[in-house]
């Protein structure tokens, strides 16, 4: 791999990457079955440079901010190269957001230019808020012939002969705006700097590296933090290839793992889960003899792989269960929400590590990981190289707030230096969660101590942001909580949210407000739904500017109610 | 082949939905929450696109389905490329 020490930006590092490796296949993009794109290094760094020399024409200056808002494909990694080439900043959005949260965020992010697939910037055009885009010039790709394009530039033409000038950055430059979450009140901006990004590669790649042939199936949403690093940054810059797939389809993908011969996958719990339940299905179809036999080779590899691994001789004890992997997967990585401990255990007994770690957006992507010497499925890991972490102000038990301080830290939160000054203090991330360390130096989560919920699909869900969708309920007024913020447990997964109503004098909760409930629930992306509603009986208490003062609110209910008061929706 | 009516397509929609997800067919109406009524996660819906596609012999990119969670959009989807 490329020695990361000796590069000032992600850039530069990924200039020398496209050199360095040129014959080398760097991406593979497959739609279903059909294989639509195979690039090499230099095929890359061929289709960047007209896209390069374009953004120049278009005034592009070092630290211009750009847009992606793009399912994963080579596009999307070729426009982000070129905006580090060109000395921009990136803002890489979750497609999976409405269109009018991706104008707000727009907004936010002051982007000048958008980079968006024909699909979605239909959805920003037809949405009533379209006039108040801002991006100043917008390229989308993949639009059909003759398609309206309301002033945007088609991607695949937005390209300038010539060669390109390469704008060098520092490392304390900023290289990405990563949204964690926020789209309705206060939308969280991590400003994350080169150093950030070339320091957590550098640790990361040192536990788990990438190598030229090596293939990273590419299925978590590229904006998202982990998929940005180990399925863009960190196999580019070990001449490895990313393989992309334009569908999800649970059956697309267990193909492309035997197709691509893929080498590691990072996946979401729900993803993973998934797989586990196909298995066991498989499982339970074999025949009571085979069954058995399966049985006793489980067996065999748990206890030939209780210390450490031992991919070679699982793939010989199991080699149908492999196989349907590819036969040379070494490692499933999944992180971004709670992973069930089971889960993890079902796929290390069949010889399949799973690498669990724990990471947030505000500290670039890992703050640990589990380095499989031995398999711990009850823990998150140890911290990375580089990260220290430390337990503020622990109970009895060694549990508290978990507080990270390492050069991949954010530097701050986007236009918000109050909530930048509440979360990190005196170098510290405090990043929220729970947790205590057991004897050996394993992080172990335990819970929340903000109210806000992760979804088993890695979605950082703050109940604040999706109120907005409830407004002029005909209440006396409302609350959106997490459940587990208001009745603590020692434990993660299984979080939803609960909307807290307090009903106007002598009103009755009638079938009626039930249903615009249900109906405006609906309105929500199926993983930012409320669970169900609990009636509360008093005024909410208030700030002098009227504000709900949640914490208290929270902590009233908490004692006064349970559980058990949710009705569900 | 003449286009079946949206009504045929809806009909059809909730009996193979019924049919893959093992639930009776009469407790689907068109405008269920189908990833509350069915009990699925999205990798289980886009299953259900799957079976759907075969059935109505069409192509539905993933995308069809963002933002969609009732059977008669779903629905409507399909019709447009009948």
């Amino acid at each position: 791999m490329l020695d990361l020490q000796q590069y000032a930006s992600l850039g530069a590092a990924l200039k020398d990457a496209l050199e360095r490796w040129p014959t080398e296949t760097c991406l593979i993009e497959a739609d279903r079955d059909r294989e639509k794109v195979r690039l090499t290094y230099s095929d890359f760094r061929e289709m960047a440079r007209p896209l390069c020399r374009a953004l120049e024409d278009a005034d592009f200056k070092a630290g211009d901010r750009a847009a992606i808002v793009m399912t994963n494909q080579s596009k999307w990694l070729i426009s982000a190269y070129a905006i580090f080439f060109c000395g921009g900043v990136l803002v890489p959005l979750d497609y999976k957001l409405t269109a009018v949260e991706h104008l707000q965020l727009l907004a936010h992010s002051k982007a000048r230019f958008l980079i968006v697939e024909y699909f979605l910037w239909r959805a920003i055009t037809q949405a009533p808020e379209f006039g108040k885009l801002t991006a100043e010039i917008v390229l989308v790709t993949e639009a059909p012939a003759g398609a309206e394009l309301r002033g945007a530039y088609r991607w695949e033409e937005f390209k300038r002969k010539g060669d390109p000038q390469f704008v060098a950055r520092q490392r304390e430059d900023t290289a990405c705006i990563v949204y964690s979450s926020g789209t309705g009140g206060r939308p969280k901006g991590c400003v994350l700097t080169h150093d950030s990004y070339l320091e957590q590669c550098a640790s990361l790649t040192a536990w788990y590296p990438f190598w030229p042939g090596m293939r990273y199936l590419s299925i978590l949403p590229t904006n998202h933090a982990i998929d940005f690093m180990v399925g863009f940054i960190g196999p580019f810059v070990c001449g490895a290839c990313v393989v992309h797939l334009r569908t999800l389809r649970p059956e697309f993908v267990r193909d492309a793992f035997v197709r691509y011969r893929i080498t590691y996958v990072s996946l979401v719990p729900m993803v993973l889960k998934n797989l586990e339940r196909g298995l066991r299905a498989k499982f339970d179809e074999l025949t009571p003899r085979k069954r058995w036999m399966l049985d006793r080779l489980i067996g065999v590899n748990k206890m030939v792989t209780r210390g450490r691994p031992r991919v070679g001789l699982s793939r010989r004890l199991l080699p149908q269960v492999h196989k349907a992997f590819g036969g040379e997967l070494r490692a499933l990585i999944v992180g971004g929400a709670f992973t069930d401990p089971s889960t993890l255990q079902f796929f290390y007994d069949l010889g399949i590590p799973v690498t669990c770690g724990y990471g947030l957006t505000e500290a670039c992507t890992a703050v640990t990981l589990n380095d499989l010497k031995p398999f711990r499925p009850d823990t998150v890991g140890k911290p990375l190289p580089g990260s220290e972490v430390r337990i503020l102000n622990p109970d009895t038990d060694g549990i508290g707030e978990v507080a990270v301080r390492s050069r991949a830290v954010m530097s701050h939160y986007l236009d918000d230096p109050e909530l930048s000054a509440q979360t990190i203090v005196e170098g510290w991330l405090l990043t929220g969660d729970q947790g205590r360390f057991e004897e050996h130096g394993h992080l172990q989560l335990v819970g929340r101590k903000k109210n806000m919920i992760v979804t088993s699909g890695g979605k950082n869900i703050y109940p604040e942001d999706i109120e907005a969708v409830f407004d002029g309920l005909p209440v006396k007024e409302f609350c959106v909580f997490a459940a587990n913020y208001l009745w603590p447990l020692k434990t993660l997964g299984s979080e939803s949210l609960v909307l807290v109503l307090r009903l106007e004098q002598n009103q009755e909760f009638e079938d009626k407000l039930r249903d615009e409930i249900v109906a405006r629930n609906r309105g929500l992306a199926d993983f930012k739904r409320v669970g169900g509603y609990l009636l509360w009986e008093k005024d909410f208490p208030r700030t002098a500017s009227l504000k709900i003062k949640r914490g208290e609110l929270a902590a009233e209910i908490g004692k006064s109610a349970s559980r058990k008061s949710i009705v569900e929706i | 082949m003449p286009v079946p009516t949206i009504d045929r397509t809806l009909d059809e929609v909730l009996t193979l939905a019924a049919s893959h997800f093992k639930v009776p067919r009469e407790k689907l109406t068109p405008d269920d929450d189908f990833f509350k009524t069915l009990g699925i996660d999205s990798l289980q819906a886009l299953d259900l696109l799957t079976r759907l596609e075969h059935h109505f012999r069409i192509e539905l990119p993933d995308y069809e389905l963002q933002g969609v969670s009732d059977f008669r959009t779903l629905a409507n989807r399909i019709q447009a490329r009948l």
